[in-house]
């Protein structure tokens, strides 16, 4: 376009700087001193905040904490990506009447969506109601990972919906068109054409629903029965609780780095610089 | 039979989406407090609602800073992403990596990243750093869902433009933006949507009397949820539904016209 | 263009509107969440002329995180007793100036003179309660009185457990015949193992829901504030609670201070208000806990003074411990609860 268009975006890049990366310099500042409760000319620089993190006990949240998020992330693109590609195929009228009644549901505060799963979900909650009325047994359905994956599947779905619903939306019909003359079936013209099309879509999907999948704390907290803590949980207890900022801080480091490798990871996987994440 | 699969299939996923509405609207007549226990059909939750004055306060400030940030982030946020993608590639992926540090930090670590900032700055907390933390962590939403759609861009019709002889502003506002429209809705859709729910960082970063529905929804857990919340979300979502409907038959008689 | 003009204007209009700043006496509180009638806040102001600014948190800890890092200008604080002694040996309250509150006088001598605020000069004893266990008597058999209820395999996957360091390692340390404040590393550890050998019973760590959970008949067993299991037995009437003869966990919520607090004059004049006969009874229908107020607690409804939540025996009271706050010792606890939970 314009290469003066992209000064348009330095205004922001100075908001980044005073409020996302000052303070991310703050909490990687904590991460590499030690917990000293007075005086600041007493600042050790030490990496022991990294180092309490190799324990078994940490390590195993940490995995727990990124299969799961994985897992829910991976749900969320096949239950989503059909129903972005439908809400797409509704008539004009419609569309947008359909797309809020979609993300309306997430107006509703999240602890209260959670309480009420715990209603549907629990021994003597609704399903479980229903099935001994049906005299079926009982099944356990909360605290435990399963339903976390629920929580966190029904709480991103809509993140996951909305970036491949505007990437499908103003989609070039005619090219499918020319696909399908040209003699292709329904699931090649699905691979090569529109699938690459939503890339874009499918991938800011991932990064919206994986990376607060991570770091979330009610959901497992509520869902999961304080049983298998994620890294969120761990996270928010280390702030609040023992107030050991500096272990905290060493924790979300260690997450953003982590994070930060699975894109590069993802990115070079995906060798098409147009749809370029980062790194 | 292609189309009764989609409809079912999305019946199916809106039934998933709305059965805990449906639970929370259902608890809102419970005449126990409690919900454990269903004792009987009632509407007093709703009249308490009405005298609950520290419920009205907070959504007063929840609604307020829900559209603020969402309006301020979506016009920010679309600008700069516009900036984002006229970059060399290099720089635009510090710049996205850099956006995207509030959505991969855990809400505590922003919340209280933000309140320190706050304080060593000597600013008092309140309405306007609540605000300012809002906007922090929506814009970088607003980015992601802006910016797929400026890839998918013809460049060519903006090359035709200028040839033209359009401005580059006048090609911003009559070919860009018309072309980006629904992923800037969709980002102001979501801004608002995160910010109307937000607990952690808003607790962090306010003050003053300056509070919102998830912070007394939050601290209402130690005690029981009140009904009333129940009430109020059941009010809130019949509110919205009904502008919705309100809308969609208007724009439906317009096209019809 | 125009339309955008007239919508930030309106904007800035709501904004402004927002922020404001009063002319009158603003009284700043923070408060546990739903632990006050709120018509006694409307009342308070139109009585002295002020107005009052009411927050609310969800845990001491989230409290005390923001009033330390500074920047609140809180008048007023109810919070619990350990959280209290932590705040004055940090320096964090105002000494109080019991002139003003005459009403200090009905407060139980019992109440006073503890050790989270030994010379009574920076809190006003609130509400109090009980740690202690609650159960569903036609699911359990018998008549339980002891710690070892919450380890009976019979019950197993029926019990509720709190993730609450303090309060499920207190259980444990109880069951064992330790203080509940010991710092002695082998005890701990004890303690700790016995959690861990717990876990398979353990239907879930839950943090507020136990009260919904009790009613619901989700679980049978769990650990539970005397406050709750009033409201829990007061919605199903096939609960009983009791305080385990081990001996248990005694705790005050009670108002103070903060340092550099504004109307300092003013949170003493609203502590006495609070504390009146009659404003305290309003609260007692309000909160339902158990009252620190000698004169109230004569008029308190018989269907409450009768239950062994809401007053329990004198010689469970002497019994039971107070947390004190562990300093920096507090660590042993939080390594040993994080090992329970990661398991």
């Amino acid at each position: 376009m314009n290469s003066k268009s992209k000064y348009l975006a330095y205004p922001y890049s100075i908001w980044m700087i005073i409020f996302i990366l000052f303070p991310l310099f703050l909490i990687f500042l904590y991460s590499i001193t030690l917990r000293n409760a007075n005086e600041i000319k007493t600042i050790t620089f030490t990496f022991e905040n990294f180092a309490k993190f190799f324990n078994p006990i940490y390590i195993n949240v940490l995995i727990r904490s990124i299969s799961i998020a994985a897992l829910s992330t991976i749900i969320c693109l096949f239950i989503g990506y059909p129903v972005a590609y439908l809400l797409t195929r509704i008539n004009e009228e419609n569309k947008g009447l359909l797309i809020l009644l979609f993300i309306l549901p997430m107006w509703m505060n999240m602890l209260l969506r959670t309480y009420a799963w715990m209603t549907i979900l629990g021994n003597t909650g609704l399903i479980n109601s229903f099935l001994s009325f049906l005299n079926l047994p009982k099944i356990n359905l909360l605290y435990n990972n399963n339903a976390v994956i629920l929580g966190m599947v029904y709480n991103f779905l809509p993140f996951m919906v909305f970036p491949i619903y505007t990437a499908l939306n103003k989609m070039d019909r005619s090219l499918i068109e020319a696909a399908d003359d040209l003699g292709a079936d329904s699931f090649t013209i699905f691979r090569k054409v529109i699938f690459p099309l939503s890339l874009p879509g499918v991938i800011s999907g991932l990064v919206m629903v994986f990376m607060p999948a991570v770091s979330t704390f009610v959901i497992p907290r509520l869902l999961g029965g304080g049983k298998n803590i994620l890294i969120g949980n761990l996270i928010e207890k280390l702030f609040l609780v023992t107030r050991d900022w500096n272990f905290g801080a060493a924790l979300s480091m260690i997450i953003l780095i982590i994070i930060f490798i699975s894109i590069k990871i993802l990115n070079v996987l995906n060798i098409d610089k147009e749809s370029g994440i980062s790194l | 039979m292609k189309n009764k699969v989609s409809k079912l299939y999305l019946s199916l996923v809106f039934l998933f989406l709305y059965a805990p509405i449906a639970v929370l609207v259902i608890y809102s007549f419970n005449d126990s407090k409690s919900r454990g226990n269903w004792g009987g059909f009632t509407f007093k939750w709703y009249l308490e609602l009405f005298k609950d004055r520290d419920i009205k306060t907070a959504l007063y400030y929840t609604v307020t800073i829900a559209i603020t940030a969402a309006l301020i982030s979506t016009i920010v946020g679309t600008i700069s992403a516009i900036g984002i993608y006229n970059m060399k590639t290099n720089r635009m992926n510090l710049f996205l990596n850099i956006n995207y540090l509030p959505i991969i930090n855990p809400d505590i670590v922003t919340g209280i990243a933000l309140m320190i900032l706050f304080l060593s700055a000597n600013i008092k907390l309140g309405f306007s750093t609540m605000l300012l933390a809002h906007i922090t962590f929506d814009i970088p939403y607003v980015i992601l869902s802006v910016l797929p759609k400026l890839k998918q861009l013809d460049k060519n019709i903006t090359e035709a433009a200028l040839d033209l002889g359009a401005t580059p502003f006048y090609s911003l506002r009559k070919i860009i933006i018309p072309q980006i429209k629904p992923g800037i809705i969709t980002g102001f859709l979501i801004a608002f949507t995160l910010s109307i729910d937000d607990f952690v960082i808003s607790f962090f970063t306010t003050g003053s009397g300056v509070t919102n529905l998830s912070i007394e929804i939050y601290s209402m857990a130690r005690r029981g949820i009140s009904p009333t919340i129940n009430a109020l979300s059941s009010l809130m979502l019949a509110v919205v539904l009904g502008l919705l409907l309100i809308i969609n038959k208007r724009t439906t008689l317009q096209v019809k016209e | 263009m125009k339309k955008y003009l007239i919508l930030i204007t309106m904007l800035t209009a709501l904004i402004l509107s927002g922020c404001s700043s009063s002319q009158d006496e603003t009284l700043d509180i923070f408060n546990y969440g739903q632990y006050i009638d709120e018509e006694l806040l409307v009342e308070f102001e139109e009585e002295f002329g002020v107005k009052v600014n009411y927050q609310e948190y969800p845990t001491p800890e989230d409290m005390y995180t923001k009033v330390k890092a500074g920047g609140t200008d809180y008048d007023l604080i109810i919070t619990g007793e350990y959280m209290i002694e932590r705040m004055i040996s940090e320096d964090m309250l105002e000494k109080i100036n019991f002139d003003n509150i005459p009403n200090y006088q009905y407060i139980d001598e019992n109440f006073k003179n503890q050790a989270y605020d030994s010379n009574n000069e920076y809190s006003v004893p609130y509400f109090w309660g009980t740690l202690g266990i609650v159960y569903n008597t036609e699911i359990v058999e018998g008549n339980p009185d002891s710690w070892d209820l919450l380890w009976d395999e019979n019950y197993s996957g029926q019990i509720l457990m709190m993730d609450s360091q303090r309060d499920s390692l207190a259980s444990a340390l109880k069951k064992l015949g330790y203080s509940l404040n010991t710092t002695n590393e082998s005890e701990i550890e004890d303690a700790k193992n016995l959690l861990i050998k717990q876990k398979p019973l353990v239907m879930a760590y839950i943090v507020d829901e136990a009260l919904d959970m009790m009613i619901a008949d989700e679980a049978a067993i769990s650990l539970i504030w005397s406050g709750e299991a009033v409201a829990a037995m007061g919605e199903n009437d096939k609960l009983n609670y009791y305080i385990p003869k081990e001996g248990s966990n005694i705790w005050i919520d009670a108002a103070c201070i903060p340092k550099n607090a504004d109307n300092k004059e003013l949170a003493e004049k609203f502590i006495n208000f609070v504390t009146s006969k009659k404003n305290t009874l309003r609260n007692i229908d309000y909160v339902w806990y158990s009252t620190v107020h000698t004169e109230a607690e004569k008029e308190v409804e018989e269907f409450l003074y009768d239950n062994p939540a809401f007053n329990p025996s004198q010689e469970k009271i002497d019994k039971a411990e107070m947390f004190r706050d562990l300093g920096d010792n507090l660590k042993l606890y939080d390594d040993a609860w994080t090992e329970v939970i990661a398991h």
